[in-house]
């Protein structure tokens, strides 16, 4: 199951953990990225705040958690390479959570309704 | 310029053996003083362990050197450099001449009060005349810049309600038009930011505004005239609204050229302020510092400047001097010193070769020749506010977008033809930015040749956009790769050495 | 019209009219009429290039002649070669703002890498900034960019023995940035490590611990063991250093220090009363996306021509507003340029003989001192490179007043009878004589 947010995560879930990362339409409009600031192993994100960021030559954007959670694993790739996330944005993930409360989920858009948004965006 | 690159790095020219220097005898040598006492003895692990490494090079090596440098680099005294929001109007040289002076060089900014009158009493004249004319009650002068400036100021307003015990006042408002440097500089002095939207005109909504006010406002950052070159004409309405909600109103003085002449923050209804004597008061940019940020208080705001100030006292005889004094109710300290006092005697040599009636004419004559500019060039790009402009105006890229030509392209074009860029991508109001800020300084000649050049490149973007899109083509250099730079960081020359190999 | 301004009344006409207003202040129908100016300001009226010299000849009037000084307290009288002063009154270097267009700011591009790796060398660190106004902010700057990179930790310790006007501006930043400093106490007048021991066992929060080298009494400090005690605690070692001592000094990089900081007045700027100076502000490379201000990178173009470009823009205050490290815009490009001339002309050999002839000269007015006899050091046995705290039994007031009117100046008045006394390569044997022999007239008071 994978799920959008308006500020153009997603959250990949399996099980009772979630792979957090930005959309394929996100890395598009941020052209070609040169850095991904993530949190630590054991930080504890809250759905809606900033966990990190994410930098391409002149711009950058916050990454706003689309769910809560522990993270457990980060994307150590994307340390040497970030341009992965242009590459495939969708399998590079940035951070692995813990998912906290499976009901955030809900408020999350599905992959067809997140496309009617970008389009209408 | 030279549009050839020199591109040499002077640790590629040392040689070993080679000195650019000759220190004086100091007729010291080994001697010691009879029944002296030797100091104490250094450590040899409190010494550098590793050799030091640095070029070594003759004096006539470093010159050519450093010359050659130079003449890949564009500046005011090379060109027309229509660069909105920075203010780069010519930097007159009497101003050199008197940072430089002597006296002024070599004092320390340790000497005593006493020996130091005369800088106090620069010093002081230059706070008076920034009063005089920010129309405030005091002025301190020791912020190093602009960004500094905006900070200290930010302190005083916290500093103010601190004072009165109104602690809950953390919210600092902003225009969504702002510079990004106004956010950062509130975050810095631990205030939150609220953005207020713009008008399509870019000015303050008021409509907007006015739910935002309450207890917890500290106060409201704005530049009259606006990011846009277009003048808050609101503000007196705006400023009445932020002060009966307990904030105060602070004046970014980027924008204040176009003021000159014209009308005074401090009659607006701003409270506090800043300048940035490399923009207004022509010190030099000096490829982006030393610059000055002097910040402006209302009468009332005076005793939470930063330590130390510069008072004017009576002396026992009867004749003025002036003091250093470290207020118990200041915000505390931003500087060790008295701030870039050389930057600061250029602003002054720049008030008084100026004169009073001189200042006067900065404003109107910057205003005319912007207006002036965008009155010739609006057929060819696309205006998106009409009206008169201030000081500087914006263009949301060409007219004719059917090319794609982006405003880059049209930067880099400029470049071409020997013209500095405009400021570009800013304000983020539209997505092709094209701010043009050509100062009083300019003549109607060069304002015409780079209007010729300008509708050149329009036409270009119709009849053979790959020179627009490809340009520049006669720069030292073309096209550095951004992203390469940014993903693998080489800042040194052992590390380029390293990615050499 | 002044002499600036090139209008002619023919130019204003004609480009009023293409604005299609009559008048100047037709320019200005938006702004309210009672906020209009109604008379000139209240300053003097224009004046000629020579009225402008003698009205600040008579400033200069005002200031006492000093011509040996003998003050430091972080700010030196150095040897400021002529190259360096006509080289950075080159146009195309005063009269440019940041390098925002690369293809044609090579210059300033070039000589900002040039100094970067220069005070890479000199700190023994893996990047450097060029963008802090003076030792002070850097400092604050550097507290900052700790707190920054503990995320969570708002603790910063600072010695005892950081000077007074840094700390004063760590403290305003500190405390409107929400950040809490404690002061590590001093003893001897150096550190006390075991105090910062106890600190960073009492403590959870610490972000960053600040220590000087050579320190507010001129004092070189050991900090052996001080790095592997703040990394235990995960926190970063600060170190403010005074720039040019590091040719003779062991280097923060050598001693595991994770930031330099500090002012590089001493690498050749003029004193000028305060400035302009240039902060410097060196990191490990693990803290290059912390790092405030701007960093020129190396790269090359689509002609493979090497070149230079600001990079890592995305960390700035431009870009990331409030949510960048710092708000810091400038790039001290000038005072970068200064530096490295003057490090290119001095190379290794010259910084290391203007830190020996400092300390030469520092002893034999030690030594002088001590023989006149009826002073002491304030902190006896503690090693110093050139400058030192001198605690005497004359009237130190005295001693300043009587030594100004012979033109010189001896050192900072400090408190407790104390000067705190330096010396560079700019004073002689005669100088130190002569200041000794004063001091023997006011012992004799």
């Amino acid at each position: 199951m994978i799920r959008f947010s308006e500020s153009h995560e997603y959250v990949r879930v399996e099980g009772d953990f979630g792979f957090i990362g930005i959309s394929d339409y996100a890395q598009k409009q941020l052209g070609n990225v040169v850095y991904v600031d993530m949190p630590e192993v054991g930080d504890e994100l809250e759905k809606g705040e900033d966990f990190g960021a994410i930098e391409s030559v002149k711009a950058a954007s916050d990454l706003i958690s689309p769910v809560s959670g522990e993270v457990v694993e980060i994307n150590e790739a994307l340390e040497e390479n970030p341009r992965l996330v242009n590459q495939d944005a969708m399998a590079n993930w940035i951070v692995k959570v813990k998912l906290a409360d499976m009901s955030e989920l809900d408020d999350l858009m599905n992959q067809d309704d997140y496309e009617s948004f970008c389009k209408n965006g | 310029m030279n549009r050839e690159l020199y591109g040499k790095l002077v640790f590629e020219l040392s040689r070993p053996g080679r000195r650019g220097y000759r220190l004086p005898d100091n007729h010291i040598g080994e001697v010691h003083t009879e029944g002296g006492q030797q100091p104490p003895v250094i450590a040899d692990a409190l010494l550098r362990q590793q050799p030091l490494r640095l070029p070594q090079c003759d004096e006539l090596t470093v010159v050519r050197h450093y010359n050659n440098m130079s003449t890949n680099n564009f500046g005011v005294d090379t060109g027309f450099y229509p660069l909105g929001s920075c203010t780069m109007k010519y930097n007159p040289k009497i101003n050199e001449e008197m940072a430089s002076h002597e006296a002024f060089v070599n004092v320390h900014p340790a000497a005593p009060d006493n020996a130091v009158q005369g800088n106090l009493e620069l010093y002081y004249t230059l706070q008076r005349s920034l009063s005089e004319i920010g129309g405030m009650a005091e002025f301190t002068l020791n912020p190093f810049a602009g960004a500094h400036g905006e900070l200290t100021g930010l302190m005083v307003i916290r500093a103010y309600h601190d004072a009165r015990g109104d602690k809950a006042r953390r919210k600092i408002i902003v225009p969504d038009s702002a510079h990004g440097t106004n956010p950062a500089s509130a975050a810095v002095a631990g205030l939150e930011v609220v953005e207020v939207k713009s008008r399509p005109d870019g000015t303050v909504d008021v409509d907007d505004l006015r739910p935002l006010l309450d207890e917890t406002v500290a106060g409201m950052m704005m530049t009259n005239p606006n990011t846009l070159g277009i003048f808050e004409k609101d503000i007196p309405e705006i400023a009445r609204l932020v002060h009966e909600a307990g904030g105060l109103m602070y004046y970014d003085g980027a924008n204040l050229n176009p003021m000159l002449g014209i009308a005074r923050p401090g009659d607006m209804g701003f409270d506090v302020m800043h300048i940035n004597l490399h923009k207004t008061f022509s010190t030099p940019h000096g490829g982006g510092g030393p610059g000055s940020g002097p910040v402006g208080v209302r009468a009332g705001l005076e005793k939470f400047l930063p330590n130390p100030r510069v008072v004017k006292i009576e002396n026992a005889d009867g004749t003025m001097g002036y003091r250093l004094e470290m207020g118990a109710d200041a915000l505390g300290s931003i500087s060790a010193t008295l701030g870039n006092f050389a930057v600061q005697a250029r602003a002054l040599s720049y008030i008084m070769s100026l004169g009073s009636e001189g200042l006067m004419d900065v404003g109107p004559l910057a205003t005319l020749n912007a207006n002036y500019v965008k009155e010739c060039l609006k057929d060819d790009y696309l205006l998106p506010v009409e009206g008169v402009c201030k000081h500087e105006f914006v263009f949301d890229g060409l007219r004719d977008k059917s090319e794609h030509i982006t405003t880059l392209n049209v930067a880099k074009r400029l470049l071409d033809h020997g013209y500095h860029a405009p400021t570009i991508y800013f304000p983020l109001l539209f997505h092709e930015s094209l701010m043009i800020e050509p100062t009083e300084t300019e003549s109607k000649e060069t304002l015409d040749e780079f209007i010729a050049v300008m509708h050149d490149i329009a036409r270009e973007a119709r009849e053979t956009p790959d020179v627009v899109r490809n340009a520049p083509h006669n720069t030292p250099i073309t096209h550095p790769d951004d992203t390469a730079a940014a993903l693998n960081p080489v800042v040194t020359f052992d590390a380029l050495e390293q990615t050499e190999e | 019209m002044h002499r600036y301004f090139p209008h002619t009344p023919q130019d204003i006409a004609s480009m009023l009219d293409k604005c299609g207003v009559s008048d100047l202040r037709g320019l200005y129908s938006d702004v309210p009429e009672e906020l209009m100016l109604t008379a000139p300001y209240a300053l003097p009226q224009e004046m000629s290039e020579k009225e402008v010299r003698d009205r600040f000849g008579a400033f200069a009037a005002k200031n006492r002649k000093i011509d040996v000084c003998f003050a430091g307290g972080g700010f030196y009288d150095h040897y400021v070669p002529a190259a360096a002063v006509s080289l950075i009154g080159r146009s195309e270097f005063l009269t440019a703002y940041t390098p925002y267009q690369p293809e044609i700011s090579q210059g300033t591009l070039q000589y900002i890498f040039e100094y970067q790796t220069m005070m890479c060398r000199l700190t023994g660190m893996d990047i450097s900034n060029a963008s802090m106004y003076d030792g002070a902010t850097a400092t604050a700057e550097a507290m900052m960019m700790a707190v920054a990179a503990a995320k969570k930790r708002r603790r910063i310790l600072v010695s005892a023995t950081l000077g007074d006007a840094v700390r004063r501006v760590v403290d305003t930043y500190a405390r409107y940035h929400g950040i809490t400093v404690d002061t590590i106490e001093a003893e001897d007048g150096v550190m006390s490590v075991a105090a910062l021991e106890r600190m960073l066992e009492a403590y959870a929060d610490v972000a960053g611990v600040i220590v000087a080298q050579p320190n507010r009494y001129g004092i070189i400090e050991d900090f052996t063991g001080v790095a592997d005690m703040v990394h235990a605690r995960k926190a970063l070692l600060i170190m403010n250093c005074i720039a040019a001592d590091l040719a003779a000094l062991r280097t923060p990089g050598e001693w595991g220090a994770d930031i330099a900081c500090g002012d590089a007045q001493s690498l050749g700027i003029p004193l000028s009363f305060g400035g302009p100076y240039l902060g410097y502000l060196c990191a490990r490379k693990a803290l290059m996306r912390k790092m405030p201000g701007r960093i020129v990178g190396a790269t090359t173009d689509d002609r493979g021509r090497r070149c230079f470009v600001l990079t890592l823009q995305a960390r700035e205050q431009h870009i990331r507003r409030d949510k960048a490290t710092s708000n810091i815009c400038s790039n001290q490009g000038l005072m970068t340029l200064y530096v490295a001339i003057y490090m290119s002309l001095l190379g290794a050999d010259g910084l290391k003989e203007i830190a020996y002839r400092g300390h030469q000269c520092a002893a034999y007015l030690f030594e002088s001192l001590m023989a006149a006899g009826g002073c002491r050091l304030k902190y006896p046995g503690q090693p110093f490179l050139n400058e030192f705290l001198m605690e005497f039994d004359c009237d130190v007031d005295l001693l300043m007043e009587r030594s100004i009117e012979a033109g010189i100046l001896p050192g900072i008045r400090m408190d407790g009878n104390c000067l705190l006394m330096a010396a560079t390569e700019m004073q002689t044997r005669e100088d130190v004589d002569c200041l000794v022999e004063i001091y023997k007239s006011v012992c004799e008071n």
